[in-house]
């Protein structure tokens, strides 16, 4: 599956990321909009972003949140009820929320921001299926 | 069934149009009224007083309900009626909880106004397709359905007469037949009685909502006092409501902000301390059935005892592991993130109409654990189970099955009615094939199951009138109070909650007050007045959810990491807050616990008076019965002897050596009754009422629902 890889010991907090994800999808820079956030831990740069684990996948009532073809987690804003589990269940803490907006909102590894990291501290990458946390519905309802 | 046919034969009576609404700050301000005797339908406007006095919920239930009838309308005449109403901060999607209807009408059992909760979709859709409430009054000549559009405006009232009634497949059918296609199915949400709601006083109301995984209507239940009962004599077969395009913010909240920071708060809390605490998303409820069964509170053998080897057979890792479906988002509805509402999928029925047919069973919830297992000494899964599955298709409420199902066994064992009465049925404890045929007979109407689905107040004048029984032993013995069968908590050491289940409006149902572990297990609330105010405090608080469209359950099943260094855990201050705050956040309105608790006791207080002006209501209707608060029989005492002994040495001061059980029975008996009557006494003085248990008029003037209605019933009995 396609996601944002980070290595956050390159990362420069230069805010670069943040400013084409919230003008691409809110156009606006705004980080609060941003799907990639830039924060500091214990004086270190903490790069948060989606990993695509699909956690989030079960916990939606409606089933709006779905993998697509290339493995990339994605929210059908369409059918979604703005529960905002998914926000509070996201163990990564990656799931984003605004109050202008009654649906979450996340990285679909379009891989924007990684063009424009100056550092190499994000780029795309690839990782095994067997990574995905979501349950198989089809087994789970065969038996 | 071909669905098509199903949908040609029904025979249109009524068709009305109306305009789509706006909620405005919770409130769709209208009412929908539809008389099924007369097929009229009408709207009425909800008006600023029946929001400052009810606010909603329960609170319009029970001011239209107040309206409908006359102190002599029983339950089966075309003036009562079947009120729903979700509440102000029913329907938004982002804090657990908060789908919630809430169902009043007088009962069959108690013959005095009932109110029950339950979850599923169609309180939220309700109020989206335009009404705060769905009042339905009169009486329909053949079986009928009334349908709700919310997406084009329109209610019908239609005869449908091939559709099933029980509420697994009625559910299934109508779903398929008003959704557009399968993703569409999550907009319609139905609501049905059963087969076995038509010949028993306890029916109850299945409330779908529609599972995108399992791709099987769920059912909710508004189990208590009867109202499928009532829903089938008026010759009801289903409501049914649609409404597409559910969104988060479509109550128009004062402040969606706060309402978003605060859920998604607490579904943080969920996330990270429900595997911690108490386990509500792999098993809900049920997870307290070996918990009560430690603490001696799991009702076994129609509450004689509270423990029993056998629970381990039934405790809750053993559905989590073999039967219930672990993973899977099961919220009844959106934004509830507890997701108590299980199921065990594929389970292969073993018996009645259905056997052989794999289904999916909505439970078992720690109730119908208790009731349908231990307190009927079946300590079998699969059979809790069947019970469960066959109590909700066939609209029967699982408590009162379960606690009249133990009573009769207890008559039967110990010899007061014989299989010439059960007409063969041998009814020992344990007997799950006798168990599960009741059952059966109710949805036949045939047999010892109608007898025994005339609630255990019923059995009682039977087995004392018709088959000698003495009526005293049945008073001790019959779980029962206002009519009401107890729902399953073992009360007998715990005072508070004998208050708990004594002192309610609607009869022993824990939703008021469930005080044991602060009494019993915590030791919190000692003295005569500490229990009274948790007996004031508690059931106003459990009140106000009902008044607003919320569940109980997100308030203290999963509490704060920090909760127990707060000044009071038991009320779980920091729940309470997100409470005020969601609702300041849905309607601009800033309470205090203070208020909280005022606008509760407002339609408590004229819920009482309701009682009252039915010819319930007093003191009187306060008593309980002793099986609820000690050991009835000699062998319940030999139980917990030691105990017992060293309560009539220490709290008695009587030496219980040299004695009979008969003498030192006598002596607990009087005691623990004395306490009860002490406890009483406090208990109305803390709610405001004398000791007849009548509010005072300075009481009703301080809520401001001294109105004239009001005042007239309670003025000659202050």
């Amino acid at each position: 599956m396609k996601y944002l890889a980070k290595d956050e010991s390159k990362c420069i907090q230069c805010g670069n990321c943040e400013e084409v994800c919230s003008k691409t999808y809110f156009k606006i820079n705004d980080r609060a909009k941003s799907c990639i956030q830039i924060n500091e831990r214990d004086g270190n740069p903490e790069i948060n972003v989606c990993d695509q684990c699909g956690e989030c996948i079960d916990i939606c009532p409606v089933m709006a949140i779905s993998r697509d073809k290339l493995g990339v987690v994605r929210i059908n804003k369409k059918i979604c009820v703005g529960c905002f589990m998914c926000v509070g269940f996201c163990s990564k803490l990656s799931m984003r929320q605004h109050d202008e907006y009654i649906e979450p909102f996340k990285c679909i590894s379009c891989g924007l921001c990684a063009k424009q990291c100056p550092s190499e501290a994000i780029f795309m990458a690839e990782k095994d299926d067997s990574e995905a946390l979501e349950l198989q519905l089809d087994k789970v309802f065969s038996k | 069934m071909d669905i098509r046919k199903l949908k040609e034969n029904h025979k249109l009576l009524k068709e009305y149009k109306y305009e789509l609404g706006k909620v405005d700050k919770g409130y769709a301000n209208r009412t929908l009224y539809v008389n099924i005797s007369n097929n009229t339908i009408k709207e009425k406007p909800v008006t600023d007083f029946m929001k400052d006095k009810f606010v909603g919920g329960k609170g319009f239930g029970m001011w239209y309900l107040w309206n409908a009838v006359t102190p002599t309308t029983r339950w089966n005449e075309p003036e009562n009626e079947i009120v729903i109403a979700g509440g102000p901060v029913c329907g938004i999607t982002q804090y657990a909880g908060t789908g919630k209807s809430l169902v009043c009408s007088l009962s069959p059992l108690t013959d005095i106004p009932i109110d029950s909760n339950v979850g599923g979709y169609f309180g939220p859709l309700l109020k989206f397709a335009g009404f705060d409430a769905l009042e339905i009054q009169g009486k329909a000549e053949k079986d009928i359905i009334v349908y709700i559009d919310g997406n084009t405006g329109v209610v019908t009232i239609e005869e449908a007469p091939l559709e099933a009634i029980d509420g697994h497949v009625l559910g299934e059918q109508l779903t398929e037949m008003y959704a557009d296609n399968e993703a569409d199915k999550r907009n319609v949400a139905v609501v049905t009685a059963g087969t076995g709601a038509e010949h028993t006083r306890f029916g109850l109301l299945n409330f779908t909502f529609y599972d995108p995984r399992r791709k099987v209507t769920r059912l909710k239940q508004a189990g208590r006092g009867g109202i499928g009962t009532v829903f089938r004599d008026k010759k009801l077969k289903a409501l049914i409501i649609k409404f597409s395009n559910v969104k988060g913010d479509l109550n128009n909240a004062f402040d969606q902000a706060i309402i978003n920071k605060t859920g998604i708060k607490y579904h943080k809390e969920i996330h990270d301390l429900d595997s911690k605490q108490n386990n509500m998303r792999k098993i809900g409820t049920a997870n307290i059935i070996e918990v009560m069964d430690a603490y001696d509170l799991l009702p076994v053998m129609n509450y004689q005892y509270g423990m029993h080897p056998d629970t381990q057979k039934i405790k809750s890792t053993v559905f989590i592991e073999k039967y219930i479906t672990q993973g899977v988002q099961d919220g009844c509805w959106y934004g509830c993130s507890m997701a108590c509402a299980k199921a065990a999928d594929g389970f292969e029925l073993k018996t009645g109409p259905y056997k052989g047919h794999k289904v999916t069973v909505d439970g078992p919830e720690y109730e119908n654990a208790a009731g349908l297992g231990s307190n009927c000494g079946i300590f079998d899964p699969e059979g809790i189970l069947e019970l469960n599955f066959y109590c909700d298709t066939y609209g029967i409420d699982t408590i009162s099955f379960g606690t009249a199902t133990a009573f009769a066994m207890e008559c039967y064992e110990r010899g007061i009615i014989n299989k010439e009465i059960t007409c063969g049925m041998e009814l020992n404890f344990g007997n799950f094939e006798a168990a599960v045929e009741l059952l059966h007979q109710m949805s036949r109407g045939e047999g010892f199951g109608v007898t025994v689905g005339q609630g255990i107040h019923k059995m009682k004048k039977l087995f004392a009138e018709k088959y000698g029984a003495d009526p005293d032993f049945l008073f001790d013995i019959g779980m029962e109070q206002k009519g009401l069968e107890y729902s399953e908590y073992m009360p007998k050491e715990s005072l508070a909650q004998q208050g708990g289940y004594g002192l309610t409006n609607k009869g022993p149902q824990h939703d008021e007050a469930w005080l044991i572990f602060m009494d019993m297990v915590n030791n919190q609330i000692p003295t005569f007045e500490d229990k009274a105010e948790a007996l004031h405090y508690f059931p106003m608080f459990r009140t106000w959810f009902g008044l607003y469209g919320l569940c109980k359950l997100p308030w203290n099943d999963i509490v704060p990491a920090d909760n127990k260094y707060t000044s009071e855990p038991a009320k779980v201050p920091e729940h309470v807050q997100n409470y005020l705050d969601v609702v300041y956040g849905v309607t601009g309105k800033k309470l205090s616990v203070l208020d909280m608790i005022k606008e509760s006791e407002r339609v408590y207080n004229f819920q009482r008076i309701f009682n009252i002006r039915m010819g319930k209501g007093l003191r009187a209707n306060d008593k309980i019965p002793y099986r609820s608060m000690g050991p009835v029989t000699a062998e319940e005492y030999e139980s917990r002897k030691e105990r017992y002994d060293k309560q009539l040495a220490e709290k008695i001061g009587y030496d219980p050596e040299d004695k009979t059980i008969e003498e030192k029975m006598a002596v607990m008996r009087e005691y623990r009754e004395d306490q009860y009557e002490k406890l009483t006494d406090a208990v109305y003085k803390r709610r405001g009422w004398n000791s007849n248990g009548v509010p005072t008029l300075e009481h009703l003037k301080y809520l401001g629902i001294d109105f004239p209605e009001v005042v007239e019933i309670v003025k000659d009995l202050q």
